[in-house]
């Protein structure tokens, strides 16, 4: 999912220094240039850059999947899509704020979660002392480069009622849920299991944008945490990877020198290389963020937002919106918020990375365009 | 790298360090071990599960024997689905996007390295702006641009839209930067076309970052799923990934066959399984494309 935004700006050289020269061998550049781009700038315009222009259109419409979005047949509704998603109480609203409830405790666990279980595997596998490190590496890289459809298949055997992990909840005498059949949120079993059997009325009587404040507490459900696992499962080896690239790159003399002035282990991860491979983990948290908003896949086999929408994400709620209830208007309008908030966290993730070098000349979002030309 | 070549003079007693570093051995192992368990377990499952009978499957899930063994699973999956066909599709539309990826990117990321031409910082940075772009939030728009255009429903529409890549044009522009310019200047001077320099000089010497672009290339097609649920619903023109979706949503009818789907989902994954094998350090450099670059 990550892999389109892996290569963040800021992180390379410029490119060559470029001499001037008119004419010559170089005359024919500017065509043959032009030429070599083409199809690159045909494809991506016409299936990227073009799309998006025409969804924006159809996500100010009412229209229905029937003919043409471009006649005069189509009502134009303005931002009637975009109000009932956030100002008009209904189910769209109510549906839209579930999902983004869903996601944001969906990210709220994988991502700190992800990170720290990648940045503890890039620690074990880059000890010198152990052997078969190679092995292992590939082994928790692996998941990452399967198809999501083919590991959502073995998520959904592994998390059956009588699955292999019920079997080995069983060996240590829990009882494991019917982890796609329940809805109920995590914070709320958890209340439920502090004695709070009721939810307090002050919390149920109402709440913000649709969902009452019970609602919104809820927490992950039980069939969200079985996603949640595969997900982490299946990304953590990448953030690995990038935490295994820097730690290659922290000096063992400044681990020694610090050994010598008689730091503990601990004091020298927390203050040695913690602080060295803090790029790191901005990159792995952000490209964490803008990846775990865009979770589509999984949903789509294991559980198609059920049960009672609480596997239900942005992603997926527009794509059932346009391509089963047939309004693609409602669902181009998910759409725009959803790239709005993937955008925003991917401007924030640029500034992050392109603050972090500092010194280097020119503003931050053209960083890597070469001066000039 | 390091500056201190010559181990530090332990400064605790040599034998409580030695039982010390010989606990933090075993521990070490010991967490490697069992997340490798966590990791690879699942598909040792899927395997042992992929070649049982249904009721043993549903009995004794966590077991990956087979007792008894039987392959009722792989001959259902080659007898009962389309899975040939979609077998087919996906090798088709594999093979077609890789090559079309391999070199229109490269063809793109040559212009935007070396060429000089009008509009092109503007065109870099454009190519980094779309790369920004999250691909869920295109499957209206794919949809929509390609029912305008009649590519809907068909295997240009499974192809076209996926022959070339941002983020394959990133790599391959910073990669070309990496050879020295004297080289092509030298085939340029002795006549070479532009066409003819890329094609016979440069191209042969970004073998390297070929490899990488046909490896992720080829693990994004065959892996994709979105876009095949916008772009068709004929179902001669399933690929895997929404074939094998397909069987999950019940299109099976009756029982959950896991055997069946384990199996499945298994000769799926093995083309890009075999290939990670092979070609691990070339996967490792993809993902760590633009990461550790400084």
């Amino acid at each position: 999912m990550a892999t389109d935004t892996l290569a963040a700006p800021g992180t390379t050289p410029a490119g060559p220094p470029r001499r001037r020269s008119g004419g010559g061998i170089r005359s024919n550049e500017n065509l043959a240039g032009w030429l070599f781009v083409a199809p690159v700038i045909v494809i991506l315009g016409l299936f990227l850059l073009l799309p998006i222009l025409m969804a924006l259109w159809v996500s100010l419409t009412d229209w229905n999947g029937q003919g043409s979005p471009f006649t005069g047949d189509v009502p134009f509704v303005g931002g009637d899509n975009y109000a009932q998603l956030f100002t008009d109480d209904g189910l769209a609203r109510r549906d839209f704020m579930t999902a983004i409830r869903n996601n944001i405790y969906y990210v709220g666990i994988v991502v700190p979660v992800q990170t720290a279980l990648a940045l503890g595997l890039a620690l074990v596998v880059n000890n010198r002392l152990l052997k078969g490190k190679g092995f292992f590496r590939s082994a928790f890289y692996f998941p990452s480069v399967t198809s999501s459809v083919a590991i959502s298949v073995v998520f959904l055997f592994l998390f059956a009622n009588s699955g292999a992990v019920n079997r080995l909840l069983a060996l240590f005498g829990l009882d494991g849920p019917e982890w796609f059949a329940d809805g109920r949120g995590v914070l709320h079993l958890l209340f439920g299991a502090l004695g709070m059997n009721e939810p307090p009325a002050a919390l149920t009587s109402g709440g913000p944008l649709g969902l009452t404040w019970w609602d919104w507490l809820s927490g992950p459900s039980v069939a969200m945490t079985s996603i949640i696992c595969l997900v982490i499962w299946t990304t953590s080896g990448t953030f690995m990877l990038m935490y295994l690239a820097a730690l290659q790159n922290v000096p063992v003399a400044l681990d020694e020198a610090s050994t010598l002035d008689g730091a503990s282990r601990w004091q020298r991860f927390r203050y040695v290389t913690l602080p060295l491979i803090k790029p790191t983990t901005f990159l792995v948290v952000t490209l964490g963020l803008i990846g775990s908003w865009q979770v589509f896949d999984q949903v789509y086999v294991m559980s198609q937002g059920d049960p009672a929408k609480t596997t239900l994400t942005p992603a997926y709620l527009s794509y059932r919106t346009a391509f089963r209830d047939f309004d693609y208007g409602s669902g181009a309008a998910i759409s725009f918020v959803l790239f709005l908030i993937i955008i925003l966290l991917t401007l924030f993730q640029r500034w992050l990375m392109a603050d972090r070098d500092g010194t280097r000349r020119g503003r931050w979002w053209r960083r890597r365009v070469p001066e000039g030309s | 790298m390091a500056v201190l070549t010559d181990r530090p003079a332990p400064v605790a007693r040599r034998g409580d360090r030695g039982v010390r570093a010989r606990v933090n051995r075993v521990l070490g192992y010991a967490v490697l071990i069992f997340f490798g368990l966590v990791f690879l377990y699942p598909f040792v499952i899927q395997l042992g599960n992929s070649l049982k009978t249904e009721p043993d499957a549903a009995a004794n899930p966590l077991s990956p024997f087979p007792d008894p063994l039987t392959l009722a699973g792989f001959d259902r999956i080659f007898s009962g689905t389309n899975f040939p066909l979609w077998l087919g599709n996906s090798l088709l539309v594999t093979v077609l996007v890789t090559l079309g990826r391999v070199f229109f990117d490269s063809l793109a990321g040559y212009a935007l390295a070396r060429l000089r031409f009008r509009g092109r910082a503007g065109l870099f940075a454009a190519v980094i702006a779309v790369m920004a772009v999250p691909g869920v939030v295109l499957l209206i728009p794919k949809f929509l641009v390609l029912k305008q255009i009649g590519l809907y429903d068909s295997y240009a529409g499974l192809i076209v839209p996926l022959l070339a890549d941002a983020a394959g044009v990133f790599i391959m522009k910073q990669f070309f930067e990496s050879i020295p310019v004297s080289v092509e200047e030298a085939a340029r001077i002795d006549g070479a076309g532009v066409f003819r320099t890329f094609w016979s000089v440069v191209l042969p010497m970004a073998r390297p970052a070929l490899i990488t672009l046909t490896i992720l290339s080829f693990q994004g097609s065959w892996n994709e799923f979105p876009h095949s649920l916008v772009s068709v619903q004929d179902p001669d023109l399933f690929t895997l990934p929404r074939g094998l979706a397909d069987l999950v949503s019940g299109s099976l009818g009756k029982g959950t066959q896991y055997p069946l789907k384990l199996g499945a989902a298994l000769l799926a994954t093995i083309p890009v399984a075999v290939l990670f094998v092979i070609f691990q350090r070339y996967f490792v450099r993809g993902a760590n494309e633009g990461a550790d670059k400084g």
